[in-house]
Formats: structure tokens, sequence, C-alpha cells
């Protein structure tokens, strides 16, 4: 029954019109949650006892940087599957995250530099945990790239595969930078064994925030891998059939 | 699975072995390299490289911030709770510097052991909490440090 759905959501044509059904009930939830997070960050939670006001900006920081990694794995998993299976639509699952992933990762460094400067007194350092979330760019830049020069859908995404699978090495690297190294950034808040060492009225936004981008990356991977299958299959049947009955 | 399936799986595995290991032995083989800052200890016991700029981190020690005539420059000590060493600087201080804070230095050791800095970074902490919360914790941290003393004085 599970296998026969998986199956079929891997046919382009149940997957198009499946995911268009499917976005509306992300993309609710998905704008409901980010604003409850910013009303909670920005207005309930109250302001930080070193930093002031000026952590709030971990709000949208911490949320890209996690969703930075995640994207990232999940590009590396689809190419994988792609790779051994050889499956169109993990093909053009992984290729969509490359720029939703690139987005996630600038807006991370960004927003880190300008967190940065006030707290830190610096935009930038080449410390370990900066350094390997700038590689991580260069990586979905890398992918984008390599994807885009190949002409050839089908060997570009198994050329691209195995590039995003080279880099996942790269992911635990920048997780464990801040534990393994000397770093200007500090250790992880939430993402440890012990209790998540932040008061509960930010923890709560944070975690909301989380979850928003989450939804958010999910409605957006769907569009754009809805656009990158019609494109792809645009001298199938199915596509004819669906451009006459508009 | 299809046996040309399964090896496909095992040689994607293989490659992402391969490549973890060799980077692993690299990043070992740089672990020095890779450090953002030395702590006092490792200065003071020589292990930093001298004659070229470094960067020194830890905590300042409390009482040790003494501002000089000219107003701009400052001379403070940085510890790790176990060495600690002196560090004059001339400039803007980050906001977030006090004592007690974690900061990292980065400058040169000059003749007489004192770390002159060119630069003077704030490390903040994972923790966040709302400022009552901190007090009370401070609080309740001096509180529990008095009710101790007169049992420390006694034995």
């Amino acid at each position: 029954m599970i296998s026969r759905w998986f199956h079929q959501l891997g046919s382009p044509r149940y997957f198009y019109r499946f995911s268009g059904r499917l976005i509306p009930w992300l993309a609710v939830p998905c704008a409901v949650l980010m604003l409850a997070g910013l009303y909670q960050g920005l207005v309930v939670a109250p302001p930080d006892y070193q930093q002031g006001e000026s952590y709030r900006i971990m709000f949208v920081h911490v949320p890209s940087a996690w969703m930075s990694l995640f994207i990232y794995m999940v590009m590396a998993g689809a190419g994988a599957i792609a790779l051994i299976w050889h499956m169109k639509l993990a093909e053009v699952i992984a290729i969509s995250s490359a720029h939703i992933g690139a987005s996630f990762t600038f807006l991370a460094l960004i927003t880190g530099s300008i967190w940065g400067k006030p707290m830190w007194g610096t935009w930038w350092v080449w410390d370990a945990r900066l350094t390997s979330e700038l590689i991580l760019l260069f990586l979905y830049l890398g992918v984008i790239a390599l994807h885009n020069a190949i002409d050839d859908k089908r060997t570009a995404a198994r050329a691209t595969a195995i590039l995003a699978i080279v880099g996942v090495v790269n992911i635990p690297i920048i997780h464990y930078s801040v534990e393994w190294w000397n770093t200007l950034h500090q250790g992880p808040t939430v993402t440890k064994f012990d209790a998540p060492s932040i008061d509960m009225r930010m923890l709560i936004p944070l975690l909301l925030m989380a979850v928003a981008f989450k939804l958010y990356y999910a409605v957006v991977v769907l569009m754009r891998a809805r656009c990158e299958l019609l494109e792809r299959e645009r001298n199938t049947l199915w596509v004819s059939e669906l451009a006459e009955s508009k | 699975m299809h046996p040309k399936r399964k090896k496909r799986l095992y040689l994607i595995l293989l490659m992402v072995v391969g490549i973890g290991i060799g980077i692993g032995l690299a990043l070992n083989a740089f672990n020095d390299n890779l450090m953002f800052f030395y702590s006092p200890s490792e200065v003071v016991a020589g292990e930093a490289p001298s004659g070229h700029p470094i960067r020194v981190g830890g905590l300042v020690s409390n009482g040790s911030v003494k501002r000089q005539e000219n107003g701009l420059t400052v001379n403070f000590d940085v510890t790790d709770n176990a060495k600690t060493v002196t560090v004059e600087y001339t400039g803007i201080l980050p906001d977030l510097f006090r004592e007690g804070q974690g900061i990292v230095a980065r400058g040169k050791l000059d003749d007489h052991g004192v770390f002159v800095a060119d630069e003077v970074l704030a490390k903040h902490d994972e923790n966040y909490m709302p400022p009552e919360v901190a007090d009370a914790l401070k609080t309740a941290h001096q509180e529990g440090v008095e009710g101790q003393a007169p049992g420390t004085a006694a034995q």
C-alpha cells in the first residue's frame, strides 16, 4: 500500500497533481507560524541580559542556518536516490532545493554579519564556523553552476548529485566546528545534549520560526519542482493534455 | 534490491566514507591552524608562535581593567582561570566588553610579556535570558556563597 503510493508519487504526472493540492495546506500554516513567530520574537520575548534587543536577529539567523544544513541533506539525499534508482522526481527535487538552500545560506551569513558587528565588533572573521558555512554557500553555487553547464538534464542531475554527495562531509564540520576548535562563534544553544540554555519565552518564537522556515522550504521546493517537471516533460502526453484543458 | 542498484549504493557509501576519512585526516593535520585563538595557558607556556601576530582568547579578569591617562589605551588581564596574560589595547572596545566577559584579542607579545593588541573582539556565550533572570541567578549565587562562607570558615 505505502510502497504503491510511493511508486505513484514517483510518476511525474501524479506528483504534479498531488503537489498542486498539497501546496495551500503547507502555505497557510507557514504564513500563520511565521507571523506568530515574528510577533512572539520581536514583541513578546524579553530582551537578553547581555545583548539587549540586538539578539532578536537570531529569530531569522538561527532558523536560516539550520535550513542551510537541512536543505543540503535533502539535496544530497535526493541526489543519492537519483543516482541509485535513476528516479526522475529525485533529480528534480535535488536541483530545485539547491537555489533555496543557497538563499538560506546567504541569509544566514548576512544576518550573522549584521549581528556580529555590534556584538563581536567585526563583520567577519575567518573562524571555523563562519568559514565552513561560507564553503557551504560555494558548494550550493557549485551545484547550481554545474547543473547549468550541462545541457542534458539527466546527465546534469547525475553530475550534480555526485558533487552534492561529496559536499556532505562539510555538514558535520559546520555543526561541530564550534566544539572541535576555538571559534569566535559561540557553541550550540538548542541542538546539544543538555537542556537548551535559552529562556522559554525566547525558545518558543525560535522554534515557531524554525517550523515556519521548514514549511516555507516545502512550499517553494514543490513549486520549483512543478515548474522543472513541466519543462522536462513538455513533450509528453500528460503535459499537452494539461495545457489543452486550461 | 537490484544488484546493479546495490552496487551503486555501495559505491556512493564508499565515496562518502573515503572522502570523510580524507577530510578528517586533513583537518586533524591542520588542527592547530584551525584554532581561532590561543588560551592564556598556551601563551604562558610558550606554545603560541612568537614574532608574528596571534590571537589570545579568554575571560577579562575582574577588577583588572585600567584606563591610561590618554583615555584610549586600556590594560586588562585575560585569563582562562589557570594562567593570565596582560593585554594592552588602544582603540574602541566592543559594546559587550566588560569584566568577566569572554574576548579575543589579536596582537603580539612584547619583550615584557605584555600582549599588545591591535583588535579586541567580544565573544558572547550561548546562554540567552532576560535581565531579571540573570539578576535572580546572580543574587541566588551570591546568597549561596554567603551562606557557605561561615561553614567554610569553621573548617
